[in-house]
């Protein structure tokens, strides 16, 4: 799998922006950890002592990601299709939005539509009801039968 | 008393009607998550984590969770068999040869020995574990924190650094589960950390949340973004499914030297179900008598490493129930499981729960027998899941998945979350970085700190305190061999070998 990076020399971007992102998070840490006030009866081993551990060994690996980079990089991967992707992503925030107020069936509906539309199925206003039915029966057996508390909404209000 | 009345008194309880129950409820599930692609018993277990806590029945909700492990592996066979696509990591061996044997028409002799297989397998790996587990205990009992920290440190380099193709890519993601877990309240001062003053973090990261995200969302993206390839084939089962009698001559060894292999493999810290099964498809290949028939669909190839997958699931229980150390993403999983009803696995367990462990060891005996019904008669069922189209899969996994995190928590908040997380899943899965070190990571992390302070705190601070013990030593040594040994084959040349071992899940 790991073959030579993009062409030759240059640099695999990818794993300088990965390096970036492990450095962020380190510096997040880290930042976080230093102002968590602390007592000091825990001040040699405490709260704080993981997490800088924890933010040295994500600087670490930043580097080590930016020395791959220059090594070969990560492995050699295909152009990814980045519509079927926003369509997901899309019934997950649809879910998101509408859990509240439109109840557990009807947001995830959306999700179910959206996520066929993504793979290549559609129509919407054929999958979504299909969506709907779905996650009305999920409901009913795990709200009702099993007593998972979900979100109703006015399809849900209408069960006895 | 002695392994064998414990097991017999846990027969008892696991042959209860409420007990049966449930392990036929896993073993079904289990079967049935197994033979989809792209939904895992890691993942499975993840979204039953909320309906279980729901039911209030620690020992049945276990019992079920160890039947769709066990499901898992029968399952994933059928799927390797006749599609080619392996429905989950342990069964990617079983598709080189077992899919080529679907081919030729020999599909139902194929599945015969990978069922038959897995059952012996599982018979003995499980009675290993019963006899195995009170020695354990034994031993486990004289281990300090200091010990307990060495032991997890082992469990972290080998699920990250040992197998795959890249040590760095395996500890960066075992560090972003470590950061992961980090967020929420410090349990023994009872600090924040990480949460950013948001009240939504103080419980920390839902480990269904996490499991849902990296599993089935990252997945349902990963796949999605490249669904213009060609379609897939299933091998229809023409025939019999009944083995010849030169079948069975030809498979019960392979199935013994698959079990053999795989159970110690399992046992010790050493990853997942992945590497006993391909040990077993080379140790096969170098004893068979028909090597030209590998490739091209040698029963052997099929026999062995399906055992080998078995044993090696029935192994991993040996360290996460005497020792509380998941090897492998389910049996991480499952810890947290035992978390959800105060249960804390591990030596004590087997003090003041024998009842549950031993009933819940006994049950995997009981969920055996299910299984090899399910999985052979009953084969027909299960080959027509492979005929669902992917976008009706794959909404209906994403629906089911996010049930299981609204129903631990049903805000904006946690789905927000979850897509996050599934965004990173994605992006690991992408760019060739494990799963399983993240969500082992995630759950072993907190334990470890735990044990890490406590052994600092006997020790007033003084870090000697790690190296004092022999058992610990030993420990840092073999986790040095683990990640010493893989960067000597990278060296020599054997860096293939070492990615087909990096498994994803499971």
């Amino acid at each position: 799998m790991t073959g030579p990076g993009p062409d030759g020399g240059r640099p695999d971007k990818a794993a300088l922006v990965i390096a970036a992102a492990l450095a962020v998070l380190a510096g997040v840490v880290f930042w976080q950890t230093s102002i968590m006030p602390v007592t000091a009866q825990y001040a040699r081993v405490g709260p704080t002592t993981v997490p800088y551990v924890v933010a040295a060994g994500l600087a670490a690996l930043a580097v080590g990601t930016v020395v791959s980079a220059f090594r070969g990089g990560l492995p050699a991967r295909e152009r990814d299709d980045i519509g079927p992707i926003l369509w997901i992503v899309g019934g997950l925030v649809a879910q998101l939005v509408l859990l509240k107020t439109a109840g557990f069936s009807i947001a995830t509906g959306a999700l179910f539509a959206l996520t066929a539309r993504g793979f290549g199925r559609g129509p919407i206003w054929k999958t979504f009801p299909i969506g709907v039915a779905l996650a009305f029966a999920i409901f009913i057996v795990f709200a009702r039968g099993l007593q998972l508390s979900l979100p109703a909404g006015p399809l849900e209000n209408l069960l006895p | 008393m002695d392994a064998f009345s414990l097991l017999a008194n846990g027969l008892l309880l696991a042959l209860e009607p409420m007990n049966l129950l449930y392990a036929l409820i896993g073993v079904t599930i289990g079967t049935a998550v197994g033979v989809l692609p792209g939904i895992g018993p890691a993942l499975t277990v993840a979204l039953l984590l909320p309906v279980t806590y729901q039911l209030g029945n620690p020992a049945g909700s276990l019992i079920m969770f160890a039947g769709i492990y066990y499901g898992g592996m029968y399952g994933g066979s059928t799927t390797s068999i006749l599609l080619n696509t392996p429905g989950e990591s342990a069964s990617i061996v079983t598709a080189l040869e077992g899919n080529k044997m679907a081919r030729k028409g020999r599909g139902g002799p194929a599945l015969a020995t990978s069922a038959i297989g897995s059952f012996v397998a599982g018979l003995i790996a499980t009675l290993g574990l019963a006899f195995i587990a009170p020695w354990v205990v034994k031993f486990a009992l004289s281990l300090g924190p200091a010990d307990y920290f060495a032991l997890m440190v082992l469990a972290f380099v080998t699920v990250s650094a040992a197998f795959g193709d890249s040590a760095l890519r395996g500890v960066t993601s075992l560090f972003i589960g470590l950061t992961i877990g980090l967020v929420g309240i410090d349990l023994q001062t009872g600090q924040a950390r990480l949460t950013f003053g948001s009240l939504d973090l103080f419980d920390g990261v839902e480990v269904t949340t996490l499991a849902v995200a990296l599993f089935a969302v990252g997945e349902a993206l990963m796949v999605a973004s490249k669904h213009y390839t060609a379609p897939e084939q299933i091998e229809p089962v023409r025939g019999s499914v009944w083995m010849t009698r030169e079948d069975w001559s030809r498979s019960w060894k392979p199935w013994l030297r698959g079990t053999a292999i795989g159970f110690p493999i399992g046992a010790m810290p050493a990853g997942g179900a992945e590497v006993g099964t391909f040990l077993s498809y080379s140790v096969e290949k170098a004893m068979s008598k028909h090597p030209e028939e590998f490739g091209h669909g040698a029963i052997e190839g099929v026999a062995g490493p399906e055992a080998a997958n078995n044993a090696s699931a029935a192994g991993t229980l040996v360290p996460l129930l005497t020792l509380g150390l998941p090897t492998s993403a389910t049996a991480a999983i499952m810890l947290a499981g035992f978390q959800q009803f105060g249960l804390q696995p591990g030596p004590l367990l087997f003090v003041n729960n024998a009842d549950l462990v031993w009933s819940l060891i006994a049950s995997l005996l009981v969920a055996n027998f299910m299984l090899i019904v399910l999985n052979l008669p009953m084969i027909g069922i299960w080959v027509r899941l492979l005929a669902i189209p992917k976008p009706w899969l794959y909404a209906g996994i994403l629906s089911f998945a996010t049930l299981g995190t609204i129903g631990a928590n049903p805000s904006a908040f946690e789905l927000g979350m979850l897509l996050a997380f599934g965004l990173l899943g994605y992006g690991l899965r992408r760019y060739g970085y494990p799963i399983a070190p993240v969500v082992v990571g995630l759950i072993l992390g907190p334990l470890a700190e735990q044990q890490l302070r406590r052994a600092l705190a006997i020790s007033q601070g003084d870090p000697a305190v790690l190296l004092s013990s022999p058992a610990a030593i030993v420990l840092y040594v073999i986790a040095a061999i683990a990640i010493l040994l893989p960067i000597f084959l990278r060296m020599r040349g054997k860096a293939s070998m070492l990615s087909q071992l990096g498994g994803d899940e499971d």
